[in-house]
């Protein structure tokens, strides 16, 4: 299978007087339409890792190639317009927009991208939405609903420009045991119906034993590397 | 650009106090900025109206001491020629004379104007206190000779011309200047009265010319475009400019001042909004930075803060004329003299509202360049790492 994500000798360095090393020379290549997840302790360079692939974060030195795409020398801007075409985010904190409804959120990246709604894109988005569960709250402010709920608005949110890759951010993290299960079921339904490559950073056991591979990330080096 | 005021729009509407408080404080800022503006502008007009509003601004005079002028209408066509805007332009023959009346044994100054046409410097008909303008045979006295000599209307008087020349004259009114001098030393008579009494038929001492409002202070530079229709070798201009330094420098004292208040008011009006929209960046850093990460590019990241300092300073704007003028109409309605007048003269140019409202908005839009700037330069992974 062709590699979607391809990092060659990634190296994170932060500070300037007092320098920490948190990546070390990190090679990774990530199949098109996989399910991997990556664990390690906090503070093992994981989140780093996952901010650096999704061009959130500069990496001291080394490459990346995104969807044929060579992130080192970007703009700005171009990074901006890649996130929004090629990357979909889902993080623990959800980080949802207050000031806009469910349904606004689900398509702000798709109007960031084309400036304005069509209705098949809004019925494409109360499809989505539907789809993880929350068509009955999309007219709710985002603060008006429960940690789940929001956090599934995250995930119609990173569909709906289909990007080829979502990353998650303990896209879990705070969720109760059976929400964390239908997350997790969701997301696996995504990747097979979409095809779309998920990368899932996680604390929790199970949803990483559930993954295609599990990339154990320890002192900013990759110390296991399992594929089923 | 649509984006970016749908999501400015949306942070306004998300916090309506705050929005109504920063508007408020724009609103007040261009209100009180409004209402000083009319403020000084309606002292600056009354100070002007009643300083040199009725007095000649530009004086056509012969360069030699007791010349007259015999062509004078052919120097007012050729000044009005210019192409020159003025007010009005009034021949007048001016000339001592010793009044003689029971026991009043007074020098005056006759002043002989043509009352055919409207005379529009002085304008005698509005300072008449009683009686009427003066015919062939009359004159018009100062309202001294009526309150401290007890002179009545139709009383005769006797002039005595300085080319010992003796006529008499029957008064025809009184008028009133507020100003003692000229109610005791001036009278006022027909033009062709006093070519009589001072044998000096077809002349005049003077051409007084006044200049519309806006062009008081522009005299000298008016003066010298006149100049160019006249004969420089027998003719001068005297502008009121040079006759009055000291009452021009105070009234070029009180523009700077009032300019100098103008801008301070609006420097405090830009920080206050700078600082309020630098806060607002720092409460909508996250959704800024979430936005980034999915895509929002910064020159549109800028773009929500510019849109949000020009809807601020619209509605700042607006609400700053309403209470500009709610101040103005409720001072000159409740502040008022024993009299009924108001205690502050206000003059409401329309169009320095207009400015000072437009300006409010473009200094809101240059204040919101600050967080406009700080907006572009957040990174969404200081967001993101930070939680």
């Amino acid at each position: 299978m062709e590699a979607i994500i391809k990092l060659d000798n990634i190296n994170k360095i932060y500070g300037k007087e007092t320098k920490t090393q948190v990546l070390y020379d990190v090679n990774l290549e990530i199949e098109r339409g996989s399910f991997t997840s990556i664990i390690g302790q906090s503070g093992s360079g994981k989140s780093t890792l996952l901010n650096i692939i999704g061009t959130l974060d500069q990496p001291t030195s080394g490459q990346m190639i995104m969807n044929g795409v060579n992130t080192v020398d970007l703009s700005q801007t171009k990074l901006a317009q890649l996130r929004n075409r090629t990357l979909g985010f889902v993080f623990q904190f959800h980080y949802l927009l207050p000031e806009f409804t469910a349904l606004e959120n689900v398509l702000m990246p798709y109007e960031i991208m084309h400036g304005k709604v069509t209705d098949s894109i809004r019925k494409k988005a109360e499809d989505y939405m539907e789809l993880v569960g929350i068509g009955n709250v999309k007219n709710n402010l985002a603060t008006k609903m429960s940690g789940g709920q929001q956090q599934r608005t995250a995930i119609a949110r990173a569909l709906i420009n289909q990007p080829p890759i979502i990353l998650a951010d303990e896209p879990t993290g705070n969720l109760d045991s059976d929400s964390t299960e239908t997350i997790y079921q969701l997301m696996r339904k995504i990747n097979e119906e979409f095809k779309t490559t998920f990368l899932i950073i996680t604390h929790d056991r199970k949803i990483a034993e559930k993954a295609d591979r599990i990339i154990e990330i320890k002192d900013g080096r990759i110390n296991l590397d399992l594929t089923k | 650009m649509k984006l970016a005021v749908k999501i400015a729009l949306r942070f306004l509407r998300s916090n309506p106090g705050q929005t109504v408080l920063i508007v408020l404080g724009i609103g007040i800022g261009v209100s009180v900025q409004i209402f000083i503006g009319s403020l000084i502008e309606g002292l600056q007009k009354s100070l002007i109206d009643k300083t040199i509003g009725n007095s000649p601004h530009i004086i056509v005079e012969t360069i030699e001491e007791g010349e007259e002028i015999d062509y004078y209408q052919e120097v007012i066509d050729s000044i009005q020629a210019q192409n020159v805007d003025t007010k009005a332009i009034v021949p007048v023959s001016d000339h001592p004379a010793f009044i003689q009346y029971e026991d009043i044994n007074k020098s005056l100054l006759i002043r002989g104007f043509d009352f055919n046409e409207k005379e529009e410097i002085y304008q005698f008909d509005e300072k008449l206190v009683e009686g009427s303008l003066p015919q062939k045979g009359e004159i018009l006295l100062g309202i001294t000779y009526k309150d401290k000599y007890d002179l009545k209307l139709d009383d005769e008087i006797t002039l005595l011309s300085s080319n010992q020349k003796m006529e008499t004259y029957t008064v025809s009114g009184f008028f009133d200047f507020k100003v003692a001098s000229v109610n005791e030393s001036w009278g006022v008579m027909d033009l062709k009265s006093t070519w009589d009494l001072f044998d000096t038929k077809g002349k005049v001492t003077g051409i007084e010319i006044q200049l519309p409002e806006q062009d008081v202070f522009l005299a000298d530079v008016k003066a010298d475009e006149f100049a160019k229709a006249i004969d420089q070798n027998e003719l001068q201009l005297v502008n009121w400019k040079v006759q009055n330094e000291q009452l021009l420098s105070g009234l070029e004292g009180q523009s700077i001042s009032s300019l100098m208040i103008q801008v301070f008011v609006l420097i405090s009006v830009v920080l206050g909004i700078a600082s309020v929209l630098a806060i607002t960046v720092m409460q909508k850093s996250r959704q800024i930075g979430i936005l980034k990460a999915m895509g929002l590019k910064n020159i549109q990241s800028s773009l929500v803060f510019l849109f949000e300092g020009l809807f601020l300073g619209v509605l700042g704007g607006i609400a700053g004329v309403l209470l500009g003028l709610g101040l103005a109409y409720s001072f000159t309605k409740f502040a008022l003299n024993a009299d009924g007048t108001p205690v502050i003269a206000l003059y409401i140019n329309p169009n320095f509202i207009l400015i000072s409202a437009l300006i409010a908005v473009f200094s809101c839009v240059i204040a919101s360049l600050i967080p406009a700037r700080k907006s572009s330069k957040l990174n969404p992974i200081d967001i993101i790492r930070n939680n």
